[in-house]
């Protein structure tokens, strides 16, 4: 059957058989069930109310319990069990775990995740919050945020062909066509050089260590505290956990600020950014950024808007400068959409697959978590392995995942 | 500081710039890319696309008539005659000539070169020449490199083959067609079974309700990573095997938890006093359901619309686990990018298209929505 005619038929019998679903249950419920007549009239009507909720909830629960709820336990299932040869699956405990923290390409992924993890969501919610605040203040602001916003409507496959035109080599000597060597060959050795390609990165460094550094203190502070409330063991745990694979993300920062001033730059050379071991990472989550500003700056410009007139005009009374204003006065007031911005693209980045299956498939060391897994489900074909690497990605969601269930719960009361 | 009514902010010419700055670094990508689209595979080639717009130098190589038409002036073998015309070349103004591959640019137009040898050759800038010789020519003519100005030129043959070339097979129309017929059912079908279970979630009372939602907010952050593998299982095992069906069943439940969260969050809103009259009057929860919350909850049916048809259409991991089968016949254009990206990686001409047509539509859907999709966003994150 033609594939166009069978979506047509589909929409016809999902929408059809979906609007019938919910007539006819509701008439036989009070109809054939438990009419509203009769001596029991009351006690029948009471009855359907309580059946009626669930009637229209059924579709939604069995589609979500099969294809999200069912998947995480069949996953955890798989991931303790191998493929024997013939068919059929048999337990070998945490065997999968075991080899995949043996693999190099494993812990590759993993601690470049990590880097996504902290330049990505930085990165995008500061760009959201710069471009929220700008394009507020401007007559042409609802112009220019529609074009900064515009790259979500662009596909990760797309956005990789748009930046890897940027990202072009062509031999020495031929014209580049890729704006990033265009640009590159400009720099000579002189000051400009030194300032944009040592001090500026080297800065961004820094500053990005720093934001770390004061991550870990805070999530270490109430566990080490001696100001009594002490969290439970198992968020303490998590918190230890937490500060120690910031610090060491504060290390690998230092150790590559050391590096940016000391290396020989190969001034005059075309580069192949993307194969650039430990920066081509950048280059990728570049795409990802370019993508998530967006994001970030509608939802930040609607918080900004929320904040109480009041509150900045007494501030000016009192005398407070712009960044006063900002840092004290606005950003206390919008604290709480930038952990939903800066969660929300935790979790994005935590299943980013797209962006580095296109760029480089995870060569030159840009590996990560979703795209080793997908190798190894689909690639090796080692379903147990792979399902363990979907496993540590669960993982990594787990805590988000509670945070805004008790969140939920916290809004609904 | 202008948030004072008739105070302006002083420094409002820098904040412009900055915003421009910021604005110009945003679309610049994407405009490389579609300036990209419209021009040759040699144009691309021999010019950054951000030179595209200003008349470029290019080199060409031509040559003059050959030996049989040489006349013989003054004891000389002469050929005469335009370059251009010769070459059947359109016209061009020569900006320097040359004589020999080292050096293409050595003369300017006008200028008489005695290339020894006895050969004289002289160019004029419209590309007419006088060309002699002591001795009788080859049957080939002079090689003359000339280095001129191009116009800015655009193509839409670029289009034209990625598109409506029956015989590209690596044509992106079908691999357009298919896309279509993944997204549509796919937004559609979830809209619907959400919108149920969202009315009873915000306007029905039973036990258990904060419980589900809870697990819907939960729902909303796992990875569809790991649905994967048990699904594709399931799918083989039922008979579905990896096709449009899967794909839809698989779309819908990964939609549904947005599609429930904000339908319900939206849908929580809507007045009580509409709803309670209704039931007063005696309408069922049916009734009330689709005369009177489906159409109040428009704006949010088509927030969640078009998220999920920007995600379905954008998609790649779902269309590659349970769609596209070793045929190749239901491909998408996602997929079919990545396919070019390895087997055309320097032909922009090619990629630049094909990620052109897959990026118009989404665009073009998000220039239109915009405003539903703005709202989409702020109901459908997690507060």
């Amino acid at each position: 059957m033609n594939p166009a005619l069978q979506g047509l038929l589909t929409i016809v019998i999902g929408v059809g058989g979906c609007v019938a679903y919910f007539y006819f249950s509701n008439i036989i419920l009070d109809k054939v069930l438990f009419p509203p007549r009769g001596p029991n009239a009351g006690r029948n009507i009471n009855r359907a109310n309580m059946i009626r909720p669930w009637l229209f909830l059924l579709p939604a629960l069995l589609a979500l319990g099969l294809y999200l709820a069912y998947p995480v336990f069949e996953t955890l299932r798989l991931s303790l069990t191998q493929r024997v040869r013939g068919g059929g699956y048999e337990f070998v405990g945490l065997a999968n775990y075991q080899q995949m923290l043996r693999e190099p390409k494993f812990w590759e992924g993993f601690s470049n995740n990590l880097l996504w993890l902290i330049v990505v969501p930085a990165a995008s919610t500061a760009f959201g919050l710069l471009a929220a605040q700008l394009t507020d203040r401007i007559k042409w602001g609802a112009i220019a945020k529609s074009l900064i916003f515009m790259p979500m409507a662009i596909s990760f496959v797309g956005a990789a062909v748009i930046f890897k035109l940027i990202y072009d080599t062509r031999p020495s000597g031929q014209e580049q066509i890729g704006v990033l060597n265009a640009v590159w060959l400009g720099f000579d050795g002189g000051v400009g050089s030194f300032i944009w390609l040592r001090l500026v990165p080297g800065l961004l460094l820094l500053a990005l260590a720093a934001g770390a550094g004061v991550l870990a203190w805070s999530l270490i502070k109430p566990v080490i505290g001696r100001e009594g409330r002490s969290p439970g063991v198992i968020f303490g745990a998590l918190r230890i956990l937490g500060a120690v694979l910031m610090a060491g993300v504060v290390f690998v920062m230092l150790r590559q600020t050391l590096a940016v001033f000391t290396t020989e730059f190969p001034y005059g050379q075309p580069q192949t950014w993307l194969t650039i071991p430990f920066w081509n990472n950048f280059f990728l989550m570049i795409v990802l950024i370019w993508i998530q500003t967006g994001f970030a700056m509608v939802l930040l410009s609607a918080a900004l808007r929320g904040i109480p007139e009041e509150t900045v005009e007494a501030a000016i009374v009192d005398g407070a400068n712009p960044f006063q204003i900002f840092f004290k006065i606005k950003m206390p007031q919008i604290v709480g959409t930038i952990v939903v911005v800066w969660t929300t693209i935790t979790i994005i980045v935590l299943k980013v697959f797209d962006i580095v299956f296109a760029m480089t498939n995870g060569q030159w060391e840009t590996q990560v978590l979703a795209n080793y897994m997908y190798d190894k489900l689909f690639r090796a074909n080692d379903w147990g392995v792979g399902s363990a690497g979907a496993m540590v990605i669960m993982l990594m969601v787990t805590p988000i995942l509670i945070w805004n269930v008790y969140n939920a719960r916290k809004e609904m009361r | 500081m202008d948030n004072i009514a008739g105070k302006k902010s002083a420094l409002s010419w820098a904040v412009n710039i900055a915003v421009l700055a910021l604005v110009a670094l945003w679309v610049f990508p994407t405009l490389g890319l579609l300036i990209s689209s419209f021009r040759t595979g040699d144009q691309i080639a021999s010019s950054g696309w951000w030179k595209s717009m200003l008349p470029t130098e290019q080199n060409l190589t031509l040559r003059t008539a050959g030996g049989d038409e040489a006349e013989l002036i003054d004891g000389l073998y002469t050929v005469s005659g335009n370059l251009f015309a010769h070459e059947g070349v359109e016209q061009l103004e020569i900006s320097a000539y040359g004589t020999s591959s080292r050096d293409v640019g050595a003369y300017a137009p006008g200028e008489t070169v005695d290339m020894g040898d006895g050969e004289i050759i002289a160019v004029e800038a419209n590309g007419d020449y006088v060309y002699s010789s002591e001795e009788e020519m080859s049957g080939r003519g002079q090689r003359v490199f000339v280095t001129a100005e191009v116009a800015p030129e655009f193509t839409l043959q670029n289009y034209d083959n990625m598109l409506f070339d029956p015989n590209n097979i690596e044509g992106m129309s079908k691999a357009f067609f298919n896309t279509l017929t993944v997204s549509i059912p796919a937004t559609i079908i979830p809209i619907l079974v959400a919108a149920f279970a969202a009315y009873a979630l915000a306007w029905m009372d039973f036990p258990g309700r904060a419980l589900l939602i809870a697990a819907i907010v939960g729902l909303l952050v796992v990875p569809l990573q790991l649905a994967l593998i048990p699904l594709l299982k399931l799918h083989n095992e039922i008979g579905i095997g990896k096709g449009y069906l899967g794909v839809w069943l698989a779309h819908t439940g990964f939609g549904l938890p947005l599609a429930i969260y904000i339908l319900r969050n939206y849908m929580v809103g809507l007045p009580r006093d509409i709803i309670e009259n209704a039931k007063v009057d005696g309408a069922t929860d049916f009734q009330i359901f689709t005369k009177i919350i489906l159409p109040l909850s428009f704006p949010a049916l088509a927030s969640f619309a078009i998220f999920q048809f920007l995600w379905t259409w954008n998609d790649l991991l779902v269309a590659i686990v349970f769609l596209i089968d070793s045929s190749g016949e239901t491909t998408v254009m996602t997929k079919q990018i990545i396919e070019l990206l390895g087997t055309r990686g320097g032909n922009w001409e090619i990629l630049a298209t094909a990620a052109f047509v897959s990026i118009a539509v989404p665009l073009v859907v998000f220039f239109a929505m915009q405003k539903y999709l703005v709202r989409g966003l702020l109901a459908g994150s997690v507060k």
